[in-house]
């Protein structure tokens, strides 16, 4: 077990040194790096102070040594546009995300889940149909299209919720969220609600076909010529079959929803550090860009390790697979 | 059920007198099966169709600016132009141009650049998997390692980070769709081909001594086909939807060829304003097509799956 | 046979595909005495792991009894209602499975897999229940039962597992157990020594044992009584002497015949010419009659169940002398 768990995370860090790596020759190898981190309305003579500064006259390989270092204390350069360390401000945008794609993980997996448990017991019934053709629906929509339909509906037609920020906070762990107070919900609703429909609907599907997939098994069978009832049936020998590859789907698809809550941001105008993505592009704000880059690749190998190793813990015949049969 | 199945097959021996269907017809019969399915295949071919003949069908070209009467902006669904008369059946935008035209141009975009980079990434994908299955070892891991970590990451990421470094542009969108789709093809064809070689039929064609390419071709690839239908379809939805989604964020396609995403971005501001049909209108147009993409491809899904035969 | 615990009378199971009407299980009739064991004899496709699932209601959609009455103590099972058959399932009637692989749930313990069939049927504490099924573990020949309950399917062998299986179809001491060719899996030795584990628990506890399976030689060693099923039919049934020395229809003779051990040595295998007919489209009267060389015009009429001798069972107008 022990072994596993450094295995994985040593390739983790592998990946990270390689992305990284990848990252810098886009920026400074690749693209021009003067254009990309000295700002665009500098003249030239900023540009060359700049660009001493910034050691972009040495060899590449001094460039990605200090690149190296620099990034390891955290230093990813400064926003042009706020004057302020890049990673700072990632990291001030950061909760707000992470709290969207929170609620919306959980909204989606409160009801995604039992609507395709309901699907994969009957699924030529009148429910089980409208819950596969609704979870169609669900992940065709595009993203910001549901969006602009709940905007529509909510706050311009019936006026119940706000439409974009995240009003009121309250402080969790020194942390400020928003599910905790009244006014913080009511803007959380709707953004939270669009980026789960999407995972919804994924869920939904995956646990539809993986309950049809584990009923025709013969250990289903085994389990009703002992008599047990048809709850004990489902909920003890089908669900823990299934929710192996859905746990690791809901894992890894976290990273998903960190992403595409970008967008949700955008048309919600919700302060996380995907609205600040997009509003560095457009203002091209590229150290900012960078560290968002690099934050981002962190938490994505973060999640797929820590989804590796619980994968190994919920399926029993990985964890022992050293464990000779007698 | 799988005991019936087993009875049922062995139930039918070799010389059955009742004529046994060819393998499309069976197929087509198994995909009729689902009205869901066949009402998704008839919008999406009338969808085509009006695209592809957007210029004939359309009532006004919306980027030829002599056409436009600015007068007539922000017009309501249905209401008329009060120099040329004609009816704006979906409402103009605040530019004056017709809704309903702009649909039908912004569709045919849409279509041609989803289509053209599902089918470079898929050649891309095929020729990658092929080799990276046909030859193994190294060349095996290092291709799949490099899509591994790829498809580790969101593709809308990806996109956007692409598409930041690179700027706009029509070729930069679809250079960015084929990157970010070009592993799913990679990592289907090279499971799909692995399992084929090591079936009998690939060692009998090696012991006659046949060039690898006519092994490849010949007959690694048809069997890798019909997996590699299914992820094109769906992969055809989701670079709609994606290309879509990075018109809006406006770092798609530039304003002079607009794409469904990009007019659903001009109508958001005014949104809040009640002025809803210049996002409304493209948006539906976009749902429809993604929709009725992922109807036919749910079925051939449920066709093509040899665990739940039937 | 006075008070058999189980009757089957008339037994039909259908299989109502878009192909067509599948004839799985087609007028069958036996009955077993307590403590008696039961072949049921038959190639692939014969019916008879269907009926063995008939007997205890586990036959699922496009399939269902259409006809007959499965009487198991007494009482008719085919009239139970989901609730009742559950009480009865691993209780009075259990079921051992082809494949134990498969049959446990790989990622249960075998405690948890154990403990919920006795709490199935039984009111006792987890402890009790779990001490249960240790000593049943031991029963069926598991060392170190009680760390092996803590285990996991896949660290059994086949073997192993089979044995497991057989330990949890004896927890609530069934009056019948039916096991579906449970060592058809697993190695010839092991098989061997299954059998006799098996034969032995039946007749230590009194309970009765329908054995399905389509080897010959596994039913002369373990059985009292035989049934030769073809196409969904019982064709010939009788005491296992009876049947393996004096067969009186032609498909148990060419069965045995076909046996390789009872071949000659250097003698051309025998060899029952044609296939076995599509249960789809079986041919009016006798199944057998195509492959058949005592086949007469009177064959093409369905030839009726009777009993030319006593316990002898027989469908056939023209048997062997």
């Amino acid at each position: 077990m022990i072994g596993f768990t450094l295995r994985r995370l040593g390739q983790g860090l592998l990946v990270m040194a390689v992305m990284s790596t990848l990252v810098f020759v886009g920026v400074y190898a690749i693209g021009n790096p003067v254009e990309l981190l000295v700002n665009p309305q500098a003249d030239d003579a900023e540009r060359a102070r700049a660009t001493a500064a910034l050691g972009l006259d040495k060899p590449l390989t001094a460039q990605f040594a200090t690149f190296v270092v620099r990034a390891l204390q955290g230093d990813l350069g400064r926003s042009f546009v706020y004057n302020v360390p890049a990673i700072q401000l990632i990291l001030d945008k950061l909760p707000a995300t992470l709290e969207l794609a929170a609620v919306a993980t959980v909204i989606a997996i409160v009801i995604g889940i039992p609507l395709g448990l309901v699907a994969g017991l009957k699924p030529d019934s009148w429910l089980g149909r409208s819950i596969m053709a609704g979870s169609i629906l669900g992940f065709s929509l595009p993203t910001f299209w549901v969006g602009l339909v709940l905007i529509m509906v909510f706050s311009v037609k019936l006026g119940w919720l706000p439409p974009n920020g995240r009003g009121e906070t309250a402080m969790l762990l020194g942390v400020p969220v928003s599910f905790l107070t009244l006014d913080g919900l009511r803007h959380l609703a709707m953004p939270a609600t669009n980026l789960a429909l999407l995972k919804l609907s994924l869920l939904a599907r995956l646990t539809r076909g993986g309950t049809r997939e584990a009923l025709l098994q013969d250990y289903v069978k085994f389990a009703r010529a002992k008599g047990l009832t048809p709850g004990r049936v489902i909920g003890v020998h089908v669900l823990k079959n299934i929710m192996i590859p859905i746990v690791t789907v809901i894992g890894l698809e976290l990273g998903s929803v960190i992403a595409y809550a970008v967008v949700t941001e955008s048309i919600f105008a919700w302060p996380g550090s995907g609205k600040l993505l997009i509003d560095s592009i457009n203002q091209l704000d590229r150290p900012v860009i960078v560290a968002y880059l690099l934050v981002t690749l962190a938490i994505f190998v973060t999640i797929n390790f820590v989804v590796d190793v619980l994968y190994s813990f919920l399926d029993p015949r990985v964890r022992l697979a050293a464990a000779p049969a007698h | 059920m799988k005991v019936p199945a087993a009875i049922v097959e062995e139930a039918l021996p070799d010389a059955s007198p009742v004529a046994v269907q060819g393998p499309w017809r069976r197929f087509a019969t198994e995909f009729a099966e689902s009205r869901l399915a066949l009402a998704g295949l008839a919008l999406l071919a009338a969808i085509v169709i009006v695209a592809v003949a957007a210029p004939i069908v359309s009532p006004q070209n919306p980027y030829d600016l002599a056409q436009l009467d600015v007068l007539d902006s922000k017009l309501a669904p249905g209401e008329h132009s009060s120099s040329t008369g004609m009816t704006y059946w979906l409402g103009t935008d605040d530019q004056g141009r017709d809704m309903l035209s702009g649909i039908l141009y912004g569709l045919r975009i849409s279509l041609i650049v989803g289509a053209s980079s599902t089918l470079i990434a898929l050649a891309l994908g095929l020729a990658l998997g092929l080799t990276a299955a046909y030859f193994g070892g190294w060349v095996d891991t290092l291709v799949m390692r490099i899509a591994d970590i790829q498809l580790s990451f969101p593709a809308i990421l990806i996109a956007l980070v692409l598409l930041a470094l690179m700027g706009q542009g029509a070729g930069k969108i679809v250079a960015a769709l084929v990157t970010v789709q070009w592993a799913y093809y990679a990592r289907t064809v090279r499971s799909a081909a692995l399992v084929e070689r090591q079936k009998e039929y690939i060692e009998a064609a090696r012991g006659l001594a046949l060039s690898r390419a006519r092994i490849v071709f010949r007959h690694l690839l048809p069997n890798c086909l019909p997996p590699l239908i299914l992820v094109a379809t769906v992969q055809v939805a989701h670079a709609i939807s994606l290309e879509a989604t990075l018109s809006f964020l406006g770092l798609g396609l530039p304003i002079t060829e607009p794409s469904l995403g990009l007019l659903i971005a001009n109508g958001f501001q005014y949104l809040l304003s009640g002025t809803y049909w210049i996002s409304f209108y493209p948006g539906l147009a976009l749902l429809a097509t993604i929709v009725s993409i992922n109807l036919v491809a749910d079925q051939l899904r449920d066709v093509l799956n040899p665990r739940l035969r039937r | 046979m006075s008070d058999p615990v189980l009757q089957v009378e008339g037994l039909r199971t259908h299989f109502f595909t878009r192909e067509g009407v599948v004839k799985a299980v087609d007028d069958v009739s036996f009955a077993i005495g307590r403590g008696r064991i039961l072949g049921l004899v038959g190639e692939s496709g014969s019916g008879k792991s269907m009926t063995g699932y008939s007997i205890l209601g586990l036959v699922d959609p496009p399939g269902r009894i259409v006809s007959g009455r499965v009487m198991l103590e007494g009482r008719n099972l085919t009239d139970l209602s989901p609730s009742e058959w559950r009480k009865v399932r691993g209780n009075r009637v259990a079921m051992i499975f082809q494949d134990p692989m498969m049959t446990l749930n790989p990622v249960l313990r075998i405690d948890t897999q154990m403990v919920e069939a006795v709490r199935a049927h039984r009111d006792v504490t987890r402890d009790e229940a779990l001490e249960r099924c240790r000593a049943a573990l031991e029963r069926v020949g598991i060392a170190s039962a009680g760390e092996r309950l803590r285990q996991y399917p896949h660290q059994f062998s086949g073997g192993m597992r089979q044995r497991v299986a057989i330990a949890i179809a004896l927890l609530n001491q069934p009056a019948l157990i039916i096991a579906d060719e449970p060592t058809t899996a697993l190695d010839v030795t092991v098989q061997g020594q299954i059998l006799a584990e098996v034969q032995a628990l039946c007749r230590d506890s009194g309970t009765s044992l329908v054995w399905i399976t389509h080897d010959l030689s596994v039913v002369a060693g373990l059985a009292d009584e035989v049934c030769v099923m073809y196409a969904g039919r019982i064709v010939e049934s009788g005491s296992v002497d009876e049947i393996l020395d004096r067969p009186m229809h032609p498909y148990t003779r060419a069965l045995l015949d076909s046996v390789p051990a009872r071949n000659a040595p250097g003698r051309p295998l025998a060899q029952i010419r044609g296939m076995t007919p599509s249960l789809m489209r079986l041919p009016p009267g006798c199944a057998f009659r195509e492959r058949c060389s005592r086949a007469v015009d009177a064959c093409r009429a369905d030839p009726a169940w009777r009993s030319p001798a006593a316990g002898r069972g027989l469908r056939c107008v023209n048997p062997l002398p």
